[in-house]
């Protein structure tokens, strides 16, 4: 009997499976760089191409966000409000303006505000690439030591922040 | 008016389809003759109240009206005739209303043709097969109904997706599916067998020609998909390994188990829970194939728009129709008697190989396929599978299946003589590696392993086909001993189809050449003994497109042979842009020619293919569908209805 | 935020016309090598296609990596090892071997062999009948032959 009830068994297996399976997104990726310290890079500022926007000098020290995003991008332009309440709130946010032209990259940030503390500017995306990125918006949260600790993809909404993000950052502040 | 005519008869349809399985389902387990004959009437009310639904989608498209949601997101005035038609299964909630009326039809067809049996077992199979009707009707009228209106009516529609535009893609849903819902049948002729709790022949002998016309027709819309897939997605595969299509690759390579299992099952009664599982397992890929297409589970080039929603209904459909089959299946099973023996070198002991050899293979593409969703379901990380797997686990697994399909038909049923068989095919073995070697020597000049395993094993297939017609002509000295019935003239027909299909499979792998280059007009490029002109590119204008069309010119030792017009297009309405390839189709080769992106100047750079014999691997296709054809039209499967033979007991065994 | 990202992917890759780029190699055997690469590594951002395979941005960028680093003179791996460092396991269409891919490449050749003991256990139970059993008499003629026999038999 046990040997002909064995086909059900694997499908009533497999059934459960693919019902977990409905509940997960399958375009997103894990990071590997999650736990490790942030890739390091030195890129211009948007807003001043002779300033050097310096990771291992500005994603240090404190817990901060780096959002990467792009004025051509339209989920970027659904997550900017929420950024800018986040900045309002104190959160340290970086930016990475990723495969974008200056003018489009400022002219954004004026019209609708700057969340960030700096944005490095990347035209060509080659920093994106080390770090990973394959989405616009992403969104690091990197530690004290500059190690990042996760990585958002999307945009950002009130509930992801609630949910994941704030608690991390607020653990990760109460961290030496 | 229309579309709420289309939405009434859907209703009609599902009410019918409840009637279809309760009366004749309950009738055959209560003894009540008059609920029992309600199942043919009421099968053929609901493929009429189905084909009116769809007649009415299809008229919607026709005459444009954009008042349907469904029409408004898929169609646009612009879209040509053929491609409106096309465009009602072209998207998900059309394309399942297809599903449910090819349903429809098969039942139907059953409830026509299904003289032999009992009323009572025909009862059944139409009972199981309301059932499925019940759950995709219900699916649609819930969650996916194309009759929706949009209001108020946008003045034109979305248009149809480009890729779908395009002869291959409208006419390869409809043969998909004839072969994907045709496993319903055998899938209902076992659940009938296994409620009957005898498991006698006779289902097997009535279920055969079912499952060789849906066999044949999954076999056509394969092939058919992977020609779309060659010459539409412009980068000159055909096979890609992609969730879709192993979703409909699974159901086949069970079904090519059933359809053998089946022959033993008839012929020597042995076999019988095997089959009756086979049958289970070959209509669960087909539904689990529509689970991972529409839920979005997985990620596809082909998938439709994913719904989770939806996901949810077809899985709770799959858990109750799978779930009840086996567990039918673990209570009927232990107690059929099977009683057939046959000696290790037997028919039999070959066509089990086969069976265990097809399954293994149907499991490993399951496996590959759901691999990287199990992980990601258990937590375990991301991982894609993708063909470098499934090239390196197939290969192994299939390769003894080539060989063995070469000596099956040879080999007697019970028993049969090893020596006696080798002393038969012993010189077809030198015959095909010789055949192979010069070939490839004479053909492309040089020669591989793999090629030449390829080509010796599509030698030896072909050769063995052809044995016993060669071997029946000498003995009987004349035509009369071609005279064999159509199953014998179908499996050898088959069986040198996948020869044909190897010789394509091994040839165009291992010689196709491409090449990318910058062309300016006037400038030329060598690629694998051809020489490819650019003769510059000039506008054209399409129906609902605009397209940059390159001019080639394709040289052979200063000759012509040919001239290509790809086109590069940009699709006004859904402002997509693109690559049409364009192919000089031939048994030796095809020349293909991609036009990529325009450069400096008036140049272009553009992606040229030589692919050998690549033409084979679809031939191969309509051979084998045109094998399981003729043998579902053989002779024993029609005269013997006259005689309407077997009854089947409705007794469960004790 | 599903519908976010669905979104973008949209915005990214328009499926259907592959990326076609001319680029200049010093021997066919670094076009091999590039062409095989691309082919294996997946990209992120499409409806499952290769590098290859695919005309969307991030896959032109990744194209453009693979390529400078084959003409510096990286080996293989260690292209592949960038680009593993940076988007993790999932670029591979070739899954690596460990411990949670086992069951992947082996489980096909683990079930081919259960196959086989399987196809070997019923062969074993379908073999045909053996002749009728012995009569009393029968099988003490057989002993006695045995007997007979049996030294050097056995």
């Amino acid at each position: 009997m046990l040997k002909y009830l064995l086909p059900l068994g694997l499908f009533a297996a497999l059934l459960i499976l693919l019902g977990i399976g409905l509940t997960l997104n399958p375009r997103e990726v894990p990071s590997p760089l999650v736990g490790r310290p942030a890739p390091t890079f030195t890129l211009p500022r948007l807003d001043d191409p002779e300033t050097p926007f310096d990771s291992a000098e500005q994603l240090r020290g404190r817990v901060s966000l780096f959002n990467v995003w792009a004025s051509w991008c339209v989920a970027c332009r659904q997550e900017h409000p929420f950024l800018m309440q986040l900045a309002r709130q104190g959160v340290t946010i970086y930016g990475l303006d990723y495969k974008d032209t200056r003018e489009a990259g400022l002219r954004w940030i004026e019209r609708l505000g700057n969340p960030y503390r700096a944005v490095a500017f990347d035209a060509a995306g080659k920093v994106a690439i080390d770090w990973g990125v394959y989405g616009v918006p992403e969104t690091f949260v990197i530690d004290k030591q500059g190690v990042i600790r996760y990585k958002h993809i999307g945009p950002i909404t009130p509930k992801d922040w609630e949910e994941k993000l704030g608690p991390l950052v607020d653990y990760l502040e109460k961290q030496p | 008016m229309t579309a709420e005519l289309g939405q009434l008869a859907l209703i009609f349809a599902l009410l019918m389809a409840a009637v279809q399985a309760f009366f004749p389902l309950a009738g055959a387990a209560l003894r009540l003759p008059a609920w029992v004959a309600v199942a043919r009437p009421a099968a053929r009310a609901q493929a009429l109240f189905l084909a009116v639904s769809f007649y009415c989608l299809v008229q919607s498209f026709v005459v444009n009206d954009f008042s349907v949601r469904y029409v408004a997101e898929h169609s646009n005035s612009a879209l040509p005739l053929f491609y409106r038609i096309a465009a009602a299964w072209g998207a998900h909630e059309g394309s399942v209303l297809l599903w449910a009326l090819i349903l429809g039809l098969w039942t139907a067809a059953v409830s026509l043709f299904n003289r032999a049996l009992s009323e009572i077992f025909t009862a059944r199979v139409l009972g199981v097969l309301g059932l499925v009707s019940v759950g995709i009707l219900a699916f649609i009228l819930f969650t996916s109904n194309p009759f929706d209106r949009l209001l108020p009516a946008p003045p034109d529609g979305n248009d149809l997706n480009p890729l779908l535009q395009d002869f291959g893609l409208a006419v390869h849903p409809p043969m998909l599916y004839m072969g994907y819902v045709g496993m319903a049948v055998p899938f209902a002729f076992a659940i009938a067998a296994l409620m009957s709790g005898t498991l006698d022949i006779a289902w097997a002998r009535w279920s055969r020609p079912w499952t060789l016309v849906a066999w044949s027709f999954l076999t056509l819309g394969i092939t058919l998909g992977s020609w779309w897939a060659y010459y539409e997605l412009g980068w000159g595969g055909w096979w890609f390994w992609d969730p879709v299509e192993n979703a409909s690759f699974m159901p086949w390579l069970m079904a090519t188990a059933l359809i053998h299992s089946l022959a033993v099952t008839e012929k020597r009664g042995a076999f019988k829970v095997w089959t009756v599982l086979l049958a289970i397992f070959a209509f669960s890929l087909s539904l689990l194939g529509m689970f991972l297409v529409r839920s979005g589970v997985l990620v596809s080039v082909h998938a439709f728009a994913n719904d989770p929603e939806r996901g949810l209904f077809i899985l709770a459909f799959l858990g109750l129709v799978i779930g009840a089959s086996l567990l039918l299946y673990a209570i009927r099973a232990p107690a059929v008697k099977d009683h057939a023996r046959f000696h290790w070198f037997s028919r039999e002991a070959l066509l089990l190989v086969n069976n265990v050899l097809l399954v293994v293979a149907a499991a490993s593409v399951l496996l590959g396929t759901l691999y990287p969703l199990v992980l990601d379901a258990l937590g375990l990380g991301k991982i894609s599978v993708g063909p470098p797997y499934f090239g390196s686990v197939f290969a192994p697994v299939t390769a003894p299946l080539f060989l063995l399909a070469g000596i099956g038909p040879l080999v007697a049923w019970r028993r049969d003589d090893p020596a006696r068989l080798w002393r038969q095919v012993r010189w077809l073995v030198p015959i095909s590696l010789t055949a192979a070697a010069v070939i490839a020597a004479l053909w492309f000049r040089v020669g591989d392993l793999v090629t030449l395993a390829f080509l010796a094993t599509a030698f030896w297939l072909g050769a063995t086909a052809l044995l016993p017609w060669w071997q029946r002509l000498r003995r009987r000295e004349g035509w009369r001993g071609l005279r064999q019935p159509a199953g014998f003239y179908g499996m050898t027909l088959a069986h040198f189809g996948l020869a044909v299909f190897l010789v394509g499979v091994g040839v165009s792998n291992h010689y196709s050449v491409e090449r990318t280059v910058r062309l300016a007009p006037g400038d030329s490029a060598e690629l694998g003994g051809y020489r490819f002109l650019f003769q510059g590119v000039r506008a054209f204008d399409g129906p609902n497109y605009g397209a940059d069309e390159g001019i080639f010119e394709v040289y052979r030792d200063g000759e012509r042979v040919a001239v290509l017009r790809p086109q590069k297009r940009f699709y006004r309405v859904q402002r997509n842009v693109m690559t049409e390839a364009a192919i000089d189709p031939g048994l030796r080769r095809d020349l293909y020619v991609a036009l990529g992106e325009p450069l400096e100047g008036d140049a272009w750079s553009v992606r040229l293919y030589v692919k050998p014999a690549v033409r084979w691997i679809w031939l191969g296709g309509l051979l084998m569908m045109a094998g399981g054809l003729l043998a579902a039209a053989d002779r024993r499967y029609r005269t013997a209805r006259a005689t309407a033979a077997v009854p089947v007991s409705v007794n469960a065994t004790a | 935020m599903k519908w976010g990202i669905a979104l973008l992917a949209l915005l990214l890759a328009l499926p259907a016309s592959a990326g076609i780029e001319v680029r200049q190699f010093p021997d066919p055997e670094l076009e091999t090598r590039y062409q095989n690469l691309i082919e294996q590594l997946r990209c992120l951002v499409c409806q499952n296609q290769s590098l290859a395979d695919s005309n969307a941005d991030l896959a032109e960028d990744l194209r453009d990596e693979v390529y400078t680093m084959l003409l510096a003179g990286k080996r293989d791996a260690e292209i592949v090892d960038f680009l593993v460092n940076r988007y993790g396991d999932f670029v591979l269409y070739k899954p690596p071997v460990k411990k949670t891919t086992w069951l992947l490449w082996f489980g096909p050749f683990a079930a081919l062999g259960l196959g086989g003991i399987l196809i070997w256990r019923i062969g074993k139970k379908r073999r045909p009948e053996p002749p009728p059993p012995l009569s009393d008499a029968e099988r003490r003629r057989l002993e006695k032959l045995l007997q007979d026999h049996g030294s050097d038999d056995s």
